[in-house]
């Protein structure tokens, strides 16, 4: 029994994201499909699991070749994908999480507390772990969730399952374990995918592997044949553009922010650094490794319990957003959406949103006029593409909507600029220009911090870049180190 | 495997499924005593039996609540559900001459129009994905102006026979010291079987899983392959028809049909469904704490008078109460979180 896909093409509107992709699982196999984010991976899961469909090409399911296939026809032919969230309901018990689906599949009218459990029992058995079948989802560890997830799998035949970042939230004990768990199914002839951008773990039981770049086979081979460093090289495009194109920052330049060993318990521990006028710095790590909290800490939004936060040379406390704001510093978050604009607002309001005392008149009143001038100038600078500042910020794409985000925090001209995720979800032609304006920010002397885990961008604009390390700083790379292949060799050390 | 945190299996038999339950038992007995030694008239059988007529509507309204709550939605429709259904009831009985003494033919009838309505908040819960919150806010607004305008907004005294000898149709009565009768009315019985078919349909069917499952990750449940949106529209519709059955019974009990009755009891009776258990976030609740929540309520509202607090008090008791009940849910919810370290900083180094 072979699946896997042959010539599979895909593109949405006019960007490519997956072309002429094939790649095998055999039963009993373990693959791994690598590649960066939007390198297409989730597009291929999303075919193999029929929730969209290939442009041109093949599926392979055992004996059978498929155009497409629906998301019922792939769980019926043994495909089942496990995602991060693990897809499980928290208020209702281990089994019946197991169970339910089944019920659903033969359509049951009643629920027999006693068959849920037994057939619980058989799937848990099958792969051989033992998980207390009355307790409530929501209480149980992360690990166990995920065990309960492949036991529902197991449960409706599957034959090939996906494990989208199986391992990322996992302690090295736990993946042990979930390893010992995909053992025993390849012995029952059950192909498992792991699909990821985190590889060391993975290594140790894939037999061969799929590297995609950028919607292609970038390459493929036995696992023996691959160290570490041929993985990082097929990952990352080592096309010119993204050679570090960073100009010098003056050598008088004065330091802006100065950070001093700050901690904030379980999230990450003495963290130093400082960020000269014009400087760039990167600060990556893995998920989970404390990078965004630390951003967020600086705004303060995550609380720190010990250290110090210089701006200009003045200490600064900040117990909230707003200390930090008066204090010059600028906070583009990770999740522009829930946190970076105001949705249901005006392009024009989302961006005088965090200058607005800038522009009280004499009594506080708003000084509209004022505003209209610097609107239609930040629209013009940052290239928003928008014919009218008043409609709705919604109406425009990711990576304008972006821009409208960074307007915000422009406008008030910050000293410091601390981006999390600047690019994330946004069309490559955007990411550029954005990039573009950050580098032109730094040029005029604001001190910025990017923290990002998309290597190629950090690699691009950053003067220094330090990667985190389970909440502490690991290594710490200074211009001409900066690479691809170095960070992505130190993020999976 | 011994990394696995084991969780304390549960023991025996469950007859009081949580710990809230057990709170809702004392909190009931410890009023009762302190009501009982402040007023002595308090300790008679007449208390309970009079406590219990006063709570079946409620009940009835808050069972159809809670499965809307469980879902992780709200309706605030439900009392001009049941009153529009009750007197359209007795409108159209009239008005075609049945004036019979038949049970049967208003309990129909109020169900049906129950249902009816409670498919137009189907329809814009389930098939247009509005904010149930908003939905039934204006479907109730809707309701009451259209049973006013068009199916009458007078005040109707001569209900049909058999609604009229329902009201006192006594169980049991038993003459009390003073003389007095005490009277239990025979609804208690069919309140009892509807309450106990209900929990069975919540745990024993998959229409009953399914809404645990919605109001626990609607995402999720979809993923299942559970069919998200038909559950919902059957939720509320089912809500609607229980709403004219205790809409018609309240007309029956109060022996009058008057179009402007009920309004405003929703709030006593979310409280009572949240006292009693039920997430106002969805994925919990049972009928036992329910069945609590509003006795407890009605204990309180009947008895206020007795230990002197001013009748108008009424409605911030009520409110009171639901904050408690929200606020403790709160608190139990995060204890249980943090025993099990899923509160966040637990995946963290």
């Amino acid at each position: 029994m072979v699946f896997g896909t042959e010539g599979i093409s895909k593109s949405f509107g006019g960007a490519r994201a997956l072309h002429d992709v094939s790649f095998t699982v055999s039963a009993g196999d373990v693959h791994c499909l690598a590649g960066e984010n939007g390198s297409g991976k989730s597009t291929l899961i999303k075919i193999m699991s029929g929730v969209e469909s290939a442009d041109s090409g093949l599926i392979l399911l055992g004996e059978e070749k498929l155009r497409a296939l629906t998301p019922r026809d792939a769980v019926a032919k043994g495909v089942q994908v496990i995602f991060q969230d693990f897809s499980l309901i928290p208020n209702l018990s281990v089994a019946e999480n197991i169970a339910l689906s089944t019920n659903v599949l033969e359509k049951r009218i009643l629920n027999d507390p006693r068959r849920n459990r037994d057939i619980a029992a058989k799937a848990l058995d099958l792969i051989g772990v033992d998980i207390d079948l009355d307790a409530e989802v929501r209480s149980i560890p992360v690990s166990s969730k995920q065990l309960v997830a492949i036991a529902r799998a197991m449960n409706q035949g599957v034959k090939l399952l996906f494990m989208d970042e199986a391992t990322t939230a996992l302690t090295r004990k736990e993946i042990d374990h979930l390893f010992g768990v995909v053992n025993g199914l390849k012995e029952r002839g059950v192909g498992t995918v792991f699909v990821s951008h985190k590889l060391d773990e993975v290594q140790e039981i894939a037999k061969s592997i799929t590297i995609l770049r950028n919607g292609v086979v970038a390459a493929a081979g036995h696992m023996k044949d691959f160290d570490r460093r041929a993985i990082s090289v097929a990952m990352t495009s080592l096309d010119v553009n993204n050679l570090g194109l960073v100009p010098a920052i003056p050598h008088d330049a004065p330091t802006v922010l100065e950070v001093d060993s700050i901690s904030a318990p379980g999230s990450f521990k003495n963290i130093s650094f400082s960020v000269k006028g014009g400087e760039i710095l990167g600060i990556t790590g893995l998920l989970g490794s404390g990078r965004s909290e630390i951003a967020e800490a600086l705004f303060g939004v995550t609380h720190i319990t010990s250290g110090v936060v210089r701006v200009n040379g003045t200490p600064v406390k900040l117990s909230g957003p707003r200390d930090a704001v008066k204090a010059g510093i600028g906070y583009v978050p990770q999740d522009r959406l829930t946190h970076g604009l105001f949705l249901n607002q005006s392009i024009r309001t989302n961006v005088m949103a965090s200058a607005i005392e800038r522009f009280l008149g004499a009594l506080g009143f708003v000084r509209r006029k004022h505003i209209q001038e610097t609107v239609t100038q930040w629209i013009r600078n940052l290239r928003i593409k928008t014919d009218d500042p008043g409609s709705p910020v919604t109406s425009l794409s990711g990576g304008n909507q972006q821009r409208v985000v960074l307007a915000k925090w422009l406008a008030m001209s910050p000293s410091v600029l601390i981006l999390n995720g600047p690019t994330v979800g946004v069309d490559i032609g955007s990411k550029r220009e954005i990039l573009e304006i950050i580098r032109e920010k730094a040029l005029d002397g604001m001190a910025i911090v990017i923290v990002s885990d998309d290597i190629p961008e950090i690699v691009q604009i950053c003067h220094r870049v330090i990667v985190i390390h389970q909440g502490e700083t690991g290594a710490h790379f200074e211009a001409s180190d900066i690479s691809e292949i170095r960070l992505y060799e130190e993020l999976s050390a | 495997m011994s990394y696995i945190t084991p969780i304390a299996k549960r023991k025996g038999l469950q007859l009081w499924g949580s710990p809230n339950e057990i709170f809702l038992v004392i909190a009931i007995a410890v009023l009762s005593l302190v009501i009982g030694f402040s007023n002595s008239v308090f300790f008679s059988i007449a208390t309970p039996f009079d406590l219990l007529r006063s709570s079946l509507i409620e009940i009835l309204f808050a069972l159809g609540l809670l499965i809307v709550l469980v879902s992780g939605g709200i309706d605030i429709s439900f009392p001009i559900v049941g009153i529009f259904a009750g007197y359209t009831t007795v409108v159209v009985m009239l008005h075609y001459g049945l004036d019979t003494y038949s049970l049967w033919i208003p309990l129909v009838i109020a169900a049906v129009v129950g249902a009816l309505l409670g498919s137009v908040n189907a329809l814009l819960i389930a098939g247009f994905g509005l904010p149930t919150l908003i939905a039934t806010l204006g479907t109730a607004s809707i309701f009451r102006g259209f049973l006013l305008s068009y199916v009458g907004s007078a005040y109707i005294a001569n209900i049909p026979l058999g609604l009229d000898q329902f009201a006192t149709a006594d169980l049991i009565s038993v003459e009390t010291a003073t003389g007095t009768l005490a009277r239990l009315h025979v609804l208690v019985i069919p309140t009892l079987i509807l309450a106990i078919a209900l929990a069975w349909m919540m745990r024993r069917t998959m229409f009953g899983r399914t809404i645990f499952a919605i109001g626990g990750s609607e995402e999720s449940a979809r993923r299942m392959g559970m069919n998200v949106r038909w559950t919902k529209a059957r939720i509320y519709i089912l809500v609607g028809a229980l709403s004219g059955i205790a809409g018609i019974i309240y007309v029956s009990l109060q022996r009058v049909a008057d179009p402007y009755a009920l309004a405003g009891t929703e709030l006593g009776i979310i409280a009572a469904v949240v006292l009693g258990g039920a997430s106002i976030m969805g994925g919990y609740g049972t009928v036992t704490g329910t069945v609590l929540g509003v006795l407890l309520i009605n204990l309180i509202k009947d008895n206020l008078i007795l230990l002197g607090i001013p009748g108008s008090w009424q409605r911030a008791a009520i409110g009171l109460m639901l904050l408690i009940g929200v606020v403790s849910q709160a608190i139990s919810d995060n204890r249980r979180l943090k025993q099990a370290g899923t509160v966040t900083g637990e995946d963290k180094p």
